[in-house]
Order: C-alpha cells, then structure tokens, then sequence
C-alpha cells in the first residue's frame, strides 16, 4: 500500500466566501465542494465530463468539476448553485426553470443553471437567439424534458433580463 | 464512485520549473494542463503518476499573436474556446476555430487547452475501459496486456488519434515548439504523429509543447474543417477532415492538402487529393476525385462508435463537403 500524500491547505473563495479548507491534492472541485464544504447542490453525474450535471462557474466560466482539480480553484472565485440567488431572490434563470416546468427529476438542473446564467449574464442585455441558447447548453444532458423547456426557461430569463436592464 | 487514484500535485510557474520538476521526478511524473483527457483517464486507472507538474499556472504561454509578416504563434496553455473566438484565426484559420469548436463541450472547452489536445491520448474501445472491465478481458497492450483486442495479430497498437486540431495543424503546415531538458527543438505537426497507438507522439519523457507555429497563409488560401461523431456535443471524432486549399487570382488551385483524422493512430495526409486538386479550378470532378482519394486512404479498424465501413464511406462524403464548402 502507498501513503496518500499529504493534504494540502488551501485559501478558497466560493459563492462569494472566503473558505478555508485541507483535503488531499488528488480530489477533484466536485468532490471537494460537496464533501468538504457541504454544497450539495452540485450533482456528481458521470464523473468523466460526459454530462455536464457537476458544472461550476470557475471566475464566472462553466467548467466541469470533476475534472477540476481543486487545488488549482485556489484564489479562483467558484460558483456552485447555491451561489446563484441573492438571499431570497431567486436569479432570473431559476424562477423561469421553475415558472416553465424545466426540471422533471431534476439531477442535471443544478449543472443547465449554471451553464445557462453564465450565458445570461454575459448577454449583457442583448436577446439571444435559440440556437445560441442551446449551443450554450449543449454541454448539460437531461434524459427527462427533452429540452425544449429548458430553452424555452433560458429565452423567458433573457427576455426579462433584458427588459430590467433597459430599465 | 470513481476517484482519482492518490498523487501529490506540484505546480509549475515557469517553462523552466515544469522542466526541472518532471526531471526530478523522473517517470514517476506527468505534465498535464487542464487534464480533461488525462484525469479522466487516471479514474479508469489507465495511468497513476505518483506526481503531477501542473502547468496552468505558467500564465505567459496563454496568448494568441498573430502578425501579416509572420503568421500565427499560439501559447500551448490557450484554450480551445480561447481558439475557437479569436478573431484572427477565425479570419484567416478558419478550419483551426472550427476544429477547436467542435472538441467535446463548452465547459470542456472552456478548460481544455491546445497543448493538450494535439497530444489528447489515442483512444479505443478496448482501452478507454474502466480497470474492471479491461482486467475482466484480460487487458490490452496499450495498458497492461500483451494483444492488441481489435487485431490480435497486430505487432502494434492500432488506438485512435482523435484530436480536433492535429489534422488542421498538419494541413496548415504549423509546427510545435518543444522545451525539455536538452534545450528547445521545432517538430512540424506532419512529422509529430506516429502510426503506432502507444508510442503516438515524437515528444519524450521530460518534454512538454510550450508553442504552435502555424505559418502565414499564402494568399487565396480556404480552410474547412468537418467532424462526424454520433452526437453533435460530447463526442470524439468518428471521421475528421481538415482541408486548405490554396487559389490564385484566376481561381487556379496552387496548393492543397487533405489530412484526415480518427481513422488510423495517426493523421492520414492524403496526396492523393492534394494531385487531384492542384492545377484545377476545384470544379466538381477534382473535388470528386480528391475525396476518392480520401476514402482509399482510409482504413479504420472496429474499434470506435459505428461500422468499418460506414467510416470509411463518410471519409469519402466529409472530403466531399468539405471541399465543396471551400470551393463555392
């Protein structure tokens, strides 16, 4: 049997937090995230990057975090689901999932809200297309809706977004 | 649960660090930048580096130059969504944007890095296993075994190369810059990839790509790149095609190369069609006679999604398309 290395100790900022937090070099944002820090929104999927259910924003970027390793999130600011409301405020991307019946079992749902409040927040205000839309989630698999109602929430948020930002 | 299997994890600041780190740790250490190939690869424990010399943090080899006078130079840790955006290479690469943009995922993309995806690992049904299901088989000789399962009487590994990029690289001409222990030497992509699936690279122990050289396009140069995978998202190269041709002002082919990927271990630079298309107007007989000549050179194996021949047939229609979209 080898000796696991040594954990390491690592300064990190998540949904907003400045977090301490000592794990082992080898384990990955997912499993650091849900298993050290008790966010257990982030759903743990196929843990090869086949199906986008774990995404984060790294510096407001989706990635895949379970094939991040946690040690390199260090002084990157990490937005799980739990970081997208502000307070009771749902972000708009969540309250239209809700509104248009987007989430059926809902395991993937964490991973599509992410993708797509990236997405959103970088939309400036600008109306998305569809196909931008779902070029943007192509990265999130849902074996339930089918998809179209989870484009149809990301285009009811954008449409909103963009009418509070006209103001 | 798949875990990565335990290392201990020592980050590089510099091209000079990563050298001097993989030398101290010898064999036991493996490069990596962003790992969405290779960890993925660790959790199916097909390989267990006791280190791992990251390289993300050497923040200068993210950058993307280009220069009328002297072309394209691209840090090694830019990503492929860094790739598939620029302008410049959207421009006047257009086959490299389309290449990187069509590797797995966005979120994929968004960490995954040219560097690593020009040495991504060659890939196989037989190989790309969990351990349970390949120890269950009795393994493989890419890992751990000593026949090839898809061709028992094959001396060599016949695992596929499935980068995006490699084949645009190869049709542009571009090459790699390498930085290892005994100083830094240039490696032009058509001479980077070997037909054998486990020694696939020219690029030894020790070694990492810190830069791609892709030269300046001649004038009238089109450039396409088109992927066949089951899935539109997610999915390795089942065919890959890259083609540039190159016209005069009369519409006159002056150069051409069709390189095609995913069917072998490594690129397969058809001269075939380059023949078939030099000297023509890339009217529809060269173009037919150009995909031909893709479609003899193809010679895939079982050992990717879908049939031999279907593969090989849309080698034939890929060239074909590709082509077409240059030509019109």
């Amino acid at each position: 049997m080898s000796v696991a290395p040594p954990k390491v100790l690592l300064a990190m900022h998540v949904n907003g937090a400045d977090v301490e937090c000592a794990f082992s070099p080898s384990k990955t944002l997912l499993e650091v995230v849900r298993e050290d820090l008790g966010l257990t929104g982030t759903k743990h999927g196929c843990e090869m990057g086949h199906c986008g259910a774990c995404t984060v924003l790294v510096d407001g970027v989706p990635v895949l975090s379970c094939l991040e390793l946690a040690v390199e999130a260090e002084g990157r600011e990490v937005t799980t689901v739990e970081g997208l409301a502000r307070g009771a405020e749902m972000h708009p991307v969540q309250a239209a999932f809700a509104e248009c019946g987007a989430a059926q079992c809902g395991y993937c749902t964490p991973g599509f809200l992410m993708s797509a409040a990236a997405l959103l927040d970088g939309a400036d205000g600008r109306t998305l297309t569809q196909p931008e839309i779902a070029e943007a989630l192509a990265g999130n698999l849902c074996r339930c809706t089918g998809y179209t109602k989870i484009i149809e929430a990301v285009a009811l948020a954008n449409g909103r977004m963009a009418e509070q930002s006209r103001g | 649960m798949m875990r990565l299997p335990p290392f201990s994890y020592r980050p590089a600041r510099s091209v000079a660090e990563a050298i001097a780190l993989l030398a101290e740790h010898g064999l036991d250490a493996m490069p990596v930048s962003a790992g969405t190939d290779l960890y993925a690869n660790m959790k199916q424990r097909l390989f267990t580096p006791k280190v791992l010399v990251g390289l993300r943090p050497i923040r200068e080899l993210r950058f993307i130059d280009f220069d009328e006078g002297r072309g394209l130079e691209i840090g090694a840790l830019s990503t492929l969504t860094d790739i598939a955006r620029n302008d410049a290479i959207r421009a006047k690469y257009p086959a490299l944007a389309e290449a990187a943009g069509a590797v797995s995922t966005p979120q994929l993309r968004n960490m995954g890095t040219i560097g690593g995806n020009v040495c991504v690992d060659t890939r196989c049904n037989y190989y790309n296993q969990n351990l349970d299901w390949r120890k269950a088989l009795g393994y493989c000789m890419k890992k751990d075994g000593d026949i090839c399962r898809v061709a028992p009487s094959s001396p060599k590994c016949v695992a596929v190369n499935s980068s995006d990029t490699a084949p645009v690289l190869i049709a542009f001409g571009a090459s790699a810059r390498i930085d290892g222990p005994s100083g830094v030497t240039t490696v032009p992509f058509a001479d980077f990839y070997r037909d054998d699936g486990i020694r696939a690279w020219a690029i030894r122990p020790g070694e990492i790509i810190t830069r791609i050289h892709v030269p300046k396009p001649a004038p009238g140069t089109r450039s396409a790149y088109l992927k066949l995978r089951l899935r539109n998202s997610f999915d390795f190269p089942i065919v890959g095609v890259a083609a540039m041709v190159a016209t005069d002002d009369r519409g006159l082919c002056r150069d051409a190369r069709v390189v095609v990927n995913a069917v072998g271990s490594r690129p397969v630079v058809v001269d075939g069609a380059a023949k078939a298309l030099i000297g023509t107007h890339l009217e529809a007989s060269a173009l037919d006679e150009a995909a031909e000549a893709a479609f003899a050179a193809a010679k895939p194996l079982d050992n990717t999604s879908a049939t031999i021949p279907y593969r090989k047939r849309m080698v034939r229609v890929y060239a074909r398309r590709a082509l077409e979209r240059i030509a019109s």
